[in-house]
């Protein structure tokens, strides 16, 4: 993409793509479209409610799954889908992205990820994702039919200040002309980065990395969580002044109301947190102000699994494929660490905490699956799971009769690299897997065969005579 | 003028000496003979002369004896059962920054070629073992990006256990850096009170280049005219002043160097096409190379080779057009083309990052492979000896216990130069005795810190040391050290504060 390109002519040319979007829609709208029905036949159906079913049927109607089964009948008027051979799924979940909120990492004017500040908690995600964001259909194409967009959950090339309280994720569909479209639960938990005792740090001022005593380190660390803690008791009396009568007895506080939800156990906490030591703080302090906990990132989840079996705290784990952190640690041990909850009885999901690459999603299950978590539970962590811990499950999740129907249809295990997505729906619609990437790949898979070439080079000049001659021992061919 | 320090950072000594006794689960192999080793009855992808269901490999001295279905082991052959296994060459990352010691990048001037990457060889980064069990064997080893022309590159076989100076990979020709685009014009760069440095465009780009090596071929022409005279037998000559920063180029004029270009779009790889034609020199390779499915024929055409990532995007501008079938259209369009890691954690799963080119753009499984062996040995010079299984050809391998092209595939052994450098079994059998041998050194440290605390507190004033000794609180945080700041992948990517350091993509 030429950035430096001449903005009349681009102005130009976006009002022209806007004006002819503007005609299709518009003749889009003539004929309401009313809600196909569709019917998925012949496929093997994973359907994560009880054992596949090697030859079935699944109705789609009015954007949920109105039938499926070995013996399911195709309805007048449905279209057909023969799925001989393919396979169908739950659509993937991912439950942490920047989806909608980040579209070029570097670009800040482009990203909407956190605010500035540590207390946030009534900014919603929803309200900042940009439905046209190319992430969208490239991350749909890999079976990705739902996320979290999460407030202050950072991403590939996020640094800082993400906040303590950061906001509040909401959980949209990977498909819809508007955000009201895609919309599934515009707030389904409370974002909160758990503070870390940390003595390392970079000043960019004096451009060093600066050590502080681990007095002090804790000193902040405490600071920060009685912050946390003033805010939570303030939202504590708020809320029971909201009990007590309306809004014109008190003056309203936003930022508070916000919480309330949070304080009387109505909204889940989502506290990303890595390390051992922040973990066990973390589930303390919540059982002890009677928050409903949801770990994000758990790198040394292992370290902490009893606790977090017994105060019922799920987890979702940051990709597998990330660095291992300490030099003594296991080389695998974030591989392995997945099978080694579940065994524990920890609830788990995976996320991919990004934006670009969410499509690793369902890699990473398959990679820990391969380090020993059961297929079904590496399946699940990315599909039932993140939508039984965000409370979703009764309509995602599963192919059960009266969920949306978010699906895929694949040639083959969702999470392998090499597999296909061949259809794809989300609400029951048939949707697109175009997208930018496919298109760019198009264009220039079919661009004519370059005649006019600058660039070859003559042979090199220099032959070598004498002295060390690496160039030419150890190598059969030219590049080319 | 030495750029970097050859001294490392020094590390809290608690954590030093754990990490030195406990990191290194598989014992570095005894210097003398390398073992005859057979592996049997396995899937060898040999990757140039085809795929031999059942088949075994025989190792001798170091090399590849033998490949085929009925090799026997020969009396006093250790006998690797590869039974359900995948036999693939050692994993070639065409792009990578491990085993260096400190920063990558040399970023206070646009032409680094005096940094020298070969000098801050660390054989003790863990990334080295990682990777290993990732499969990789073989890892060229680059500056970072921060200038148009950087510093000086060096291919390594991840021979863990053996000192810095074992690393480098016998013969294979030294490389140089070169970057273009946002990273060398510090787009997302900048250090709060300091003036922007030169070039802030891509234009400056190439005129810092284009006035590099019309300095550096003065510099040869001086010296080859005092030679001449030399040689003809003139006396009392002074030669021409020595100038380390272009010795390196001086070095690419002749072909004695390769050149490794870190690039993204279209436009820059072509302007680095003619400048180089300018010159008379070669590009060796187009590193990152996201935009060269726009430009594939013309790299073709320059006989340059591609070496770029399976799916980043979007992470900058430049970024924004990367396409995971970039891989796959060069292929088709006749580029030598290999996908790299640039990162010590993508680096332990190349063989699935080449996978993603069967997805994206339909390559073949063999395609695919290639990608990460033989190909990128050919762009590094290093196919002779390495990138396929070949006999006579080092016996750099890789045992998977599935496909490799898939990920599901789990590498069971790495072996270079015939020696068994990782074994998946032996690390996992070491880890209980490794976490005790951790647990009693801390214990030691505690005491030792206490009885120090005890002394300090005897002789003078009362301190608030032992608060600062806990073993927590000397663990490294390591996730906010600016190069490793991006949380995944990890390494130091372009922008904001991880461009502190330079920028490596």
């Amino acid at each position: 993409m030429n950035h430096s390109s001449n903005m009349a002519t681009l102005r130009l040319f976006l009002g022209a793509v806007l004006s002819l979007l503007l005609i299709l829609s518009a003749a889009a709208q003539d004929k309401p479209a009313a809600p196909a029905v569709y019917a998925i036949t012949h496929a093997k159906l994973i359907t994560l409610a009880g054992s596949p079913i090697d030859d079935g049927t699944v109705v789609i109607k009015e954007g949920k799954i109105a039938a499926i089964g070995a013996e399911v009948g195709v309805p007048a008027g449905a279209q057909v889908i023969d799925a001989k051979g393919l396979q169908v799924y739950p659509g993937l979940f991912d439950p942490i992205t920047q989806m909608g909120l980040s579209e070029i990492g570097a670009v800040s004017a482009t990203v909407d990820t956190s605010e500035t500040g540590p207390i946030n908690p009534d900014v919603v995600a929803a309200t900042a994702v940009f439905p046209s964001s190319e992430h969208i259909p490239v991350t749909r194409a890999s079976g990705i039919t739902e996320v979290l967009a999460v407030p202050g959950s950072g991403g590939f090339d996020s640094f800082g200040g993400r906040g303590l309280l950061a906001g509040q994720a909401s959980a949209i569909h990977m498909a819809g002309w508007t955000i009201d479209e895609m919309q599934i639960k515009r707030s389904v938990a409370m974002v909160i980065n758990w503070p870390t005792i940390n003595t390392q740090s970079f000043d960019f001022t004096t451009f060093s990395r600066k050590q502080k005593p681990f007095s002090e380190a804790k000193a902040d660390y405490e600071k920060q969580v009685n912050q946390l803690t003033e805010v939570l008791e303030s939202a504590r009396h708020y809320a029971q002044a909201m009990g007590h009568g309306g809004p014109s007895d008190f003056e309203r506080d936003v930022k508070l109301e916000s919480l309330v939800p949070v304080v009387r156990g109505q909204l889940p906490v989502l506290v990303f947190a890595d390390r051992a030591r922040d973990i066990r703080n973390a589930v303390e302090y919540c059982d002890k102000h009677k928050l409903h906990m949801i770990l994000a990132g758990g790198e040394e989840a292992y370290k902490v699994k009893d606790l977090l079996r017994s105060k019922d705290v799920p987890v979702i784990l940051r990709p597998v494929l990330t660095d291992v952190g300490e030099d003594d640690t296991p080389y695998d041990r974030l591989m392995t660490q997945p099978a080694e909850l579940v065994a524990a009885g920890v609830k788990i999901a995976f996320g991919s905490f990004d934006n670009s690459f969410a499509r690793r999603l369902g890699q990473n299950a398959a990679n820990a699956i391969a380090h020993g978590l059961s297929p079904e539970d590496g399946l699940k962590a990315v599909t039932l799971y993140p939508a039984q811990i965000f409370g979703l499950s009764d309509q995602l999740g599963t192919l059960q009769v009266g969920k949306t129907a978010n699906i895929i249809v694949t040639n083959g295990d969702p999470l392998e690299i090499t597999t296909d997505v061949k259809y794809l729906f989300i609400r029951g619609e048939l949707t697109s897997l175009e997208n930018r990437q496919h298109r760019l790949y198009e264009k220039y898979l079919n661009r004519p065969k370059s005649e006019a070439c600058q660039c070859a080079v003559p042979e090199m000049p220099n032959k070598l005579k004498d002295g060390p001659k690496p160039s030419g021992l150890l190598s059969n061919t030219k590049p080319n | 003028m030495r750029v970097h320090s050859m001294f490392r950072v020094s590390l809290c000594a608690a954590v030093l000496i754990g990490a030195v006794s406990l990191r290194a689960p598989a014992a570095p192999p005894p210097p003398d003979a390398p073992p005859v080793i057979l592996i049997q009855n396995a899937t060898v992808l040999t990757v140039t002369k085809g795929t031999i269901e059942h088949g075994s490999v025989l190792i001798k001295d170091g090399k590849i004896a033998e490949v085929g279905a009925g090799v026997k082991a020969p009396s006093g052959a250790q006998v690797i059962d590869g039974t359900g296994m995948f036999v693939t060459p050692g994993i070639i990352d065409c792009h990578s920054h491990i085993a260096v010691d400190g920063s990558v990048n040399e970023g206070s001037i646009s032409v680094s070629s005096i940094a020298n990457i070969a000098e801050v060889l660390d054989s003790d980064d863990i990334s080295i073992y990682r990777d290993l069990a990732g499969g990789v064997t073989t890892a060229n080893v680059l500056h970072g990006s921060a200038n148009s022309i950087g510093g000086q590159t060096i291919v390594i076989k991840l021979r863990w256990g053996q000192p810095a100076a074992k690393l480098p990979f016998e013969g294979a020709m030294p490389g140089i850096k070169f970057a273009l685009g946002e990273n060398p014009k510090r787009s997302n760069f900048s250090i709060p009170g300091r003036e922007k440095r030169y070039p802030a465009s891509r234009m400056g780009v190439e005129e810092t280049i284009r006035a590099a090596f019309t300095e550096a071929r003065d510099y040869k022409n001086a010296w080859d005219a005092y030679n001449k005279k030399v040689a003809a037998g003139e006396k009392n000559l002074i030669p021409p002043r020595r100038d380390l920063r272009l010795d390196p180029l001086v070095e690419v004029l002749e072909g004695k160097r390769y050149v490794h270009s870190h690039c993204y779009r279209e436009d820059e790889i072509l302007m680095l096409l003619r400048v180089a034609k300018e010159f008379g020199f070669k590009v060796r390779t187009l590193q990152h190379v996201l935009e060269g499915y726009k430009v594939a024929d013309e790299i073709a055409a320059a006989g340059t080779g591609a070496s770029t990532f399976s799916d980043w995007w979007a992470y900058k501008v430049e970024a924004y057009d990367a396409i995971p079938y970039n891989a796959a259209i060069m292929t088709r369009r006749g580029v030598l083309v290999s996908i790299n890691s640039d990162d010590a954690e993508e680096a332990t799963h190349l063989n699935q990052e080449a996978a993603k080119t069967m997805h994206y753009g339909g390559l073949t499984h063999d395609e695919a492979l290639k990608l990460v062996t033989i190909n990128p040995a050919i762009q590094l010079g290093i196919d002779k000896r390495v990138g396929s299984i070949e006999v006579g050809k080092d016996a750099d391998l890789v045992i998977y216990n599935h496909d490799p092209l898939s990920a599901y595939a789990v590498v069971q052994k790495t072996l270079i130069d015939g020696r068994v450098y990782f074994d998946r079994q032996k690390d996992i059998a070491a880890r209980a005795d490794l976490e005790k041998e951790k647990k009693a050194l801390l214990e030691k440290e505690k005491k030792s810190s206490k009885k120090d605390d005890k002394k300090d507190a005897d002789a003078k004033k009362p301190s608030d040391k032992p608060a600062e000794k806990k073993p927590d609180a000397t663990k490294p945080e390591e996730k906010k050290k600016p190069e490793d700041m991006p949380m995944m992948p990890s390494a130091d990517a372009a922008t904001n504060m991880s461009s502190v350091t330079g920028g490596a993509r």
